[in-house]
């Protein structure tokens, strides 16, 4: 649906270069919740703008269904750019419309008949439920509100995908959820793509299929969320994930238990999350597990668990051990402070 | 007092209706004029700044350079300084058609420069926004932009309006009559105190009404 082809950005400055983003390529597949992660100033909001040329790359190709929109003249890109929706963190409403003014002037803009301007406002304000708020002006609603109404009024222009610019950076945990939600719905039932772009990990655990991980203008890890949250290569990966379970071990404690037997994070995803793989440890080797730290979330709707364990006993014992929890499918990683490494 | 009253406007009712009118053809004309010139040149100035949407270092450099050097102009001294354009343009250089030229030689650049500071003021999100939803250059102007500033366009032109009176009191060097030629020709250089005073209190209460009107309608437009 969407095609990065190594896209390059360099803002020249006064004195110095600064390259925002480095030969990125990527693919949105249709129908698909696609969500970039990273830090400020990864180049995130650079390439989510460059998805309909509000930003014009460098070098590089941003292909939509099939065409390059590079080479578009300036009235064609009008004619794509309306079938992709954008919301921002800071809503971008006109502060002097209201609600209904603010989903109706774009339409009317774009030549929509007046009849067909009513008909879309009722039917979109109803899938983010404001009904009762067409004659309010933004300054009169929270910021959950606000961002609802610029959903709306994305979603007015019947687009086939919808680029989130931090959408849910500006909104508390619950209003956040809940915007979430709606995306979520909006996608499975109008079959609407969405590319995203957060540095908050929940976001992406909530919604996201795919997930691409940038650093310094470069994506340095993309695949599935499962695969992505459950085997992180880079360490940046690492810290996303860790953010999110927040499963730091007390310094001193760590020290003691690393003189004696292993220290492993285990992973357990979808159907190996409810086998007592655990437990048969005990039973078969000489080993103690004691459970330090642990969590259950969901990814998509599958369970994703972690628990950081200490397996007591000798080495060899704690080895099989370890290849046992393998081989009932937990991913199993040793644990250091601030970080989680893969065993062999 | 009432009869002195009375003695007042029969002696010189007439007159300061005529000045007063005088006042307001040459404030309307001059100050539409200098709407029609003064906003697009703040829109140009605004869309072809650095780093905006038009950015045109040539273009804006002139615009900048040329409304400066207007602005740097006294108007007492811009009124004869420009009387040869003014006779090519209006056919005269005296008379309320004659001080029209220099009036809006005057104002306009003054409104340019007020209204590229409200359009400036106007969050660059929304006009973001409406690029991303495939809107036409001209529609955002007009529909985002200007409509996002009216409030604060208002305001400006409120401003603007004012300097315009106080600049139409020297158009009677001219010839060209209003109540500041009035209370200078009788109050000041006839010594017709009464003369001066009224008009003086004419003037406040016009000026006083004008900043009312403009407050009002800028914070009925304001819904934030």
């Amino acid at each position: 649906m969407i095609e990065f082809r190594n896209l390059t950005k360099v803002f020249q400055d006064k004195k110095r270069e600064v390259k925002a983003l480095h030969n990125v390529s990527l693919k949105v597949k249709e129908g698909s919740i696609f969500g970039v992660i990273g830090y400020s100033g990864a180049g995130k909001s650079t390439l989510v703008r460059m998805a309909n040329l509000l930003e014009k790359p460098t070098s590089g190709q941003v292909l939509f269904e099939g065409h390059d929109l590079t080479e578009l003249s300036g009235n064609q890109l009008n004619e794509v750019r309306q079938q992709m929706g954008m919301i921002f963190q800071s809503f971008n409403l006109l502060k002097t419309g209201t609600v209904y003014e603010n989903i109706a002037l774009p339409l009317k803009l774009t030549g929509v008949s007046k009849s067909e301007i009513d008909k879309r406002v009722e039917k979109y304000i109803q899938i983010v439920g404001l009904q009762d708020k067409l004659k309010a002006y933004p300054a009169q609603l929270s910021g959950g509100q606000k961002q609802r109404v610029a959903i709306a009024r994305a979603l007015a222009h019947e687009p086939k995908v919808l680029l989130c610019d931090e959408a849910t950076s500006a909104l508390d945990p619950d209003t956040t959820e809940a915007i979430l939600e709606l995306l979520s719905k909006i996608n499975k039932e109008l079959g609407i793509t969405i590319l995203l772009i957060t540095h908050e990990m929940n976001v992406v655990q909530k919604i996201c299929h795919e997930v691409a991980v940038m650093e310094q203008g470069k994506v340095i890890e993309q695949g599935s969320v499962i695969d992505v949250f459950s085997k992180p290569q880079t360490d940046t990966a690492k810290r996303f994930i860790h953010s999110l379970f927040n499963d730091d071990i007390p310094g001193d404690l760590l020290k003691k238990l690393k003189n004696n037997g292993k220290l492993v994070a285990l992973s357990f995803i979808g159907e190996s999350a409810g086998d007592p793989a655990l437990a048969m440890v005990t039973k078969k080797y000489d080993v103690f597990p004691s459970i330090l730290g642990g969590n259950i979330t969901d990814l998509k709707e599958r369970p994703f668990g972690r628990l950081i364990v200490h397996l007591d006993g000798s080495e060899s014992e704690a080895q099989k051990a370890i290849n046992y929890l393998k081989e009932s499918g937990v991913i199993v990683e040793t644990y250091n402070k601030g970080g989680i490494n893969h065993v062999n | 007092m009432l009869t002195s009253i009375t003695n007042f406007i029969n002696n010189w009712g007439v007159e300061i209706w005529e000045a007063f009118i005088d006042t307001m053809i040459m404030v309307g004309v001059s100050l539409t004029l200098s709407i029609i010139i003064g906003l697009p040149l703040g829109v140009l100035l605004t869309l072809t700044g650095p780093g905006k949407a038009l950015e045109n270092k040539v273009l804006y450099q002139i615009l900048n350079t040329i409304i400066n050097i207007l602005r740097s102009i006294p108007f007492i001294i811009l009124l004869f300084f420009i009387l040869p354009f003014t006779k090519l343009v209006a056919g005269t250089t005296i008379g309320v058609q004659g001080v029209i030229v220099p009036l809006v030689v005057f104002t306009a650049p003054y409104i340019a420069r007020l209204m590229e500071s409200s359009l400036l003021e106007v969050d660059r999100g929304v006009i973001e926004a409406y690029e991303a939803m495939g809107i036409k250059t001209r529609h955002i102007i007009w529909h985002v932009l200007i409509r996002e500033a009216r409030p604060s366009i208002i305001l400006g032109l409120t401003i603007a309006t004012i300097g315009l009176i106080g600049a139409t009191a020297m158009a009677g060097l001219v010839g060209a009559g209003g109540l500041g030629d009035l209370a200078y020709r009788y109050g000041h250089l006839r010594y017709q105190a009464d003369i001066m005073y009224v008009t003086v209190i004419i003037l406040i209460i016009l000026v006083q009404g004008v900043q009312t009107i403009g407050n009002r309608v800028s914070a009925r437009l304001k819904k934030d």
